[in-house]
């Protein structure tokens, strides 16, 4: 029991820290058969940047290969020949950014970021030399995660997941285990009304549920950094709201399936994995292809992270997520309808 | 006596409804709906233009971030307050302010600005998207520099080329990146659950003590466990492979035989970890709760979304008891980069320690009796 606490903690903190899409450090090594002022300068630029270090140098255009195959090195800058000598008379230097494209994102980052820097040096040596034609600054603000932290996404997706799985998946095993046991029979005549055994079996796992979205709320704001922009009430409520649509959904998968291991596989793969995948969690849902798309409309995490994004980190109030809170009451409705009128007929 | 416990598993796994589907239909949608989903590209970027000049030049600028090809231009606003509001209701993720006199002044003064805001709750989106215009914009830059100090006969500009180039995915294909590693994810699912759930249903319903009451011997009887889902593990990761080439067209520029190598030494370590699960449960449910914390944090820790160098420190650490992390290098780097068995000692050392280690373990902690 102590691992359905345990969990929200782990995974909260595995989510936090380690997908992590910032880089620092990133190793590059260089190319330079011009060795000049202008090399040297860029060079120093680029390492003493905090992205990244600089690995080695390269002495001859075979060993590129071997550096990339040991697979520790994201980016090699090569320098044309003569470099400064070609900046300053034809205009034809040339800069080659080698990256290793085996992670795209990382890869596309890199050359960015070095890019950025190279453009930087431009910029000096144009003003140094009284030049600066046509000049466009352009300001960056990066809304509501000006630091571009990992956390403001996981915090919100890793609340759904786990909401989800301990109400769906936890209620749906526990009663699926006394129907294997068979001590459900037993239940099932004594005089309780079925409303009452399903309560029994179900506040449980909705007061789990509770005190993780406040372990993790907690461990969003205090360790994770991640403020609580909107209400903390409406919060709670729409986090209530998916508590009840998650128990429901475990209802249903139990009243379905008769063993333990059907109840499990049922809710790892009907709920775990598009939770996983087709909420947002962590990937975004709009370069799925369309059918995804669609699918991806009927998963209450995915209507719920929207949600708490919007309230938790946006700031937004009520207003805006009408929308969500409306699809999560409907579908708590119908699953709840459902998950009763299937349980009754086994009653007979 | 060990062929026929293992023909008895091979029958039980026949009648399974389960098992046999899973074979097929596992290695099918991993491969084919996962790279679809579990996608990291940031493309289709909605942006809101605030196009205050509307001028010849301003619309030079749109016209290039248009055929940029990340960005897909949602609206255009009149206010801030309105692309904010675009912003809020989730219609675009980045906004670009054209400010008014944009083109008179860059023209006349030679110096102008402009401002790119960006929604970065999704700090990787964000990021990115901002950069990716803040690029463009540069190259326009460029483009207008070059233009007009051309046409005044000013033509010596101090400028260099930066040509970017990709190594071993040209194209900045997400699904190269991804594919290798479910190609591990598939084979540590079915390697680690299976046989752990097994032993342990068999401890549930009390059939294990039936057969601790047999002469079999311990290892005798973990074999013929392990075995049957040896033996699925790699008809699972061929059938794997099978959809990488076909599908995706991808297949190891290295050798097979390092592929099947360390497909080998994986199964038999990672199936050791699960004997490990299945000593410490008692019912099916602990066990699958043991499993999936550990196999959490396993994935996490292996570098399959996000590299291991971008972690925190500590992560990083933890991330070497990770037997996934040392097997999805060598799936990679087999993949994309064609590395031989020379270049990969530490992981093979590695994954042979985490098999001894597991097994040794799985001894000690193994009781017949009780």
């Amino acid at each position: 029991m102590i691992i359905l606490l345990v969990l929200p903690v782990l995974m909260i903190l595995m989510f936090g820290f380690a997908i992590s899409t910032e880089i620092k450090n990133a190793r590059f090594a260089v190319y330079d058969p011009s060795h000049d002022l202008a090399t040297q300068k860029i060079i120093d630029k680029i390492n003493s940047s905090e992205y990244f270090t600089l690995d080695t140098y390269i002495i001859d255009p075979s060993q590129i290969e071997t550096v990339f195959q040991k697979g520790e090195i994201g980016l090699v800058v090569e320098f044309s020949e003569n470099f400064y000598k070609n900046i300053v008379q034809t205009g034809e230097a040339q800069i080659l950014l080698i990256a290793d494209g085996t992670d795209p994102n990382t890869a596309s980052t890199l050359v960015n970021y070095v890019s950025r820097l190279i453009a930087a040096y431009q910029l000096e040596q144009m003003v140094l030399t009284g030049k600066l034609p046509y000049q466009i600054d352009v300001k960056v603000k990066l809304l509501y995660n000006p630091t571009l932290k990992g956390a403001y996404t996981t915090v919100p997706g890793v609340m759904g997941l786990i909401l989800m799985l301990i109400c769906a998946m936890m209620t749906s095993v526990s009663i699926a285990r006394e129907k294997e046991l068979g001590t459900m029979e037993v239940i099932l005549v004594s005089p309780m009304p079925p409303l009452l055994i399903i309560l029994s079996k179900v506040i449980p796992y909705f007061t789990i549920s509770i005190i993780n979205y406040l372990t993790i709320l907690a461990l969003g704001v205090y360790v994770l950094d991640v403020p609580v922009e909107g209400s903390f009430i409406l919060l709670s409520l729409l986090s209530l709201l998916f508590i009840f649509v998650s128990l429901a959904l475990g209802l249903l998968i139990s009243s379905l399936v008769r063993t333990q291991m059907a109840a499990l596989l049922g809710s790892v793969m009907g709920l775990m994995l598009p939770a996983v995948l087709l909420s947002g969690l962590m990937f975004p849902i709009e370069n799925m292809p369309l059918f995804l798309q669609v699918i991806a409309q009927f998963i209450p995490a995915k209507w719920f992270i929207a949600a708490v994004k919007e309230v938790m980190i946006m700031g937004l109030g009520v207003g805006s997520i009408l929308r969500e809170m409306a699809v999560l009451g409907i579908m708590a409705i119908v699953l709840i309808t459902l998950s009763l009128r299937k349980f009754k007929t086994r009653l007979e | 006596m060990l062929r026929y416990l293992i023909e008895k598993e091979f029958k039980q796994i026949k009648r399974n409804k389960f098992i046999p589907r899973l074979i097929f239909i596992m290695p099918l949608f991993a491969m084919i709906i996962f790279p679809y989903a579990a996608n990291f590209d940031v493309k289709n970027i909605d942006l809101s233009i605030i196009d205050h000049d509307k001028s010849t030049q301003s619309q030079i600028l749109v016209q290039k971030i248009q055929s940029s090809g990340y960005f897909r231009i949602s609206n255009v606003s009149n206010s801030y307050d309105e692309a904010m509001k675009s912003i809020e209701a989730n219609e675009s993720d980045v906004i670009l302010e054209i400010p008014l006199d944009f083109e008179k002044n860059l023209m006349r003064s030679q110096h102008t600005n402009l401002m790119i805001s960006a929604n970065a709750v999704n700090g990787n989106k964000g990021g990115l998207g901002s950069a990716y215009l803040a690029n463009i914009i540069a190259d326009y830059n460029q483009d207008v520099r070059i233009e007009h100090l051309k046409s005044a006969g000013n033509v010596a500009i101090p400028s260099m080329e930066l040509v970017p180039l990709f190594r071993y995915n040209s194209m900045l294909r997400y699904e190269v990146f991804i594919v290798p590693a479910l190609l591990v994810m598939i084979l540590a699912m079915i390697t680690g659950f299976l046989p752990t759930l097994n032993i342990v249903s068999e401890k549930q319903s009390g059939t294990i003590e039936q057969m601790n009451v047999t002469p079999v011997k311990k290892w005798t009887f973990i074999l013929s466990k392990l075995i049957p889902y040896w033996i699925i593990g790699y008809v699972v990761v061929t059938i794997a492979m099978g959809i990488a080439l076909f599908y995706w067209n991808l297949k190891p520029s290295g050798s097979l035989l390092t592929i099947y190598l360390f497909t080998s030494l994986f199964i038999v370590a990672f199936s050791g970890f699960g004997l490990v699960i299945s000593n410490y449960a008692s019912t099916v449910q602990q066990a699958i709760l043991m499993m999936f914390f550990f196999m959490l944090t396993f994935i996490f820790l292996s570098g399959l979304w996000t590299p291991v160098e971008n972690m925190p420190y500590w992560a990083q650490l933890i991330s070497n008891i990770s037997p996934l992390k040392y097997i999805m290098q060598v799936f990679r780097l087999v993949y994309l980069k064609g590395s031989s068995f020379s270049e990969l000692h530490r992981q093979f050392f590695a994954l042979l320690a985490f098999a001894i280690f597991f097994y040794s373990w799985a001894i000690l902690s193994y009781r017949k009796t009780e």
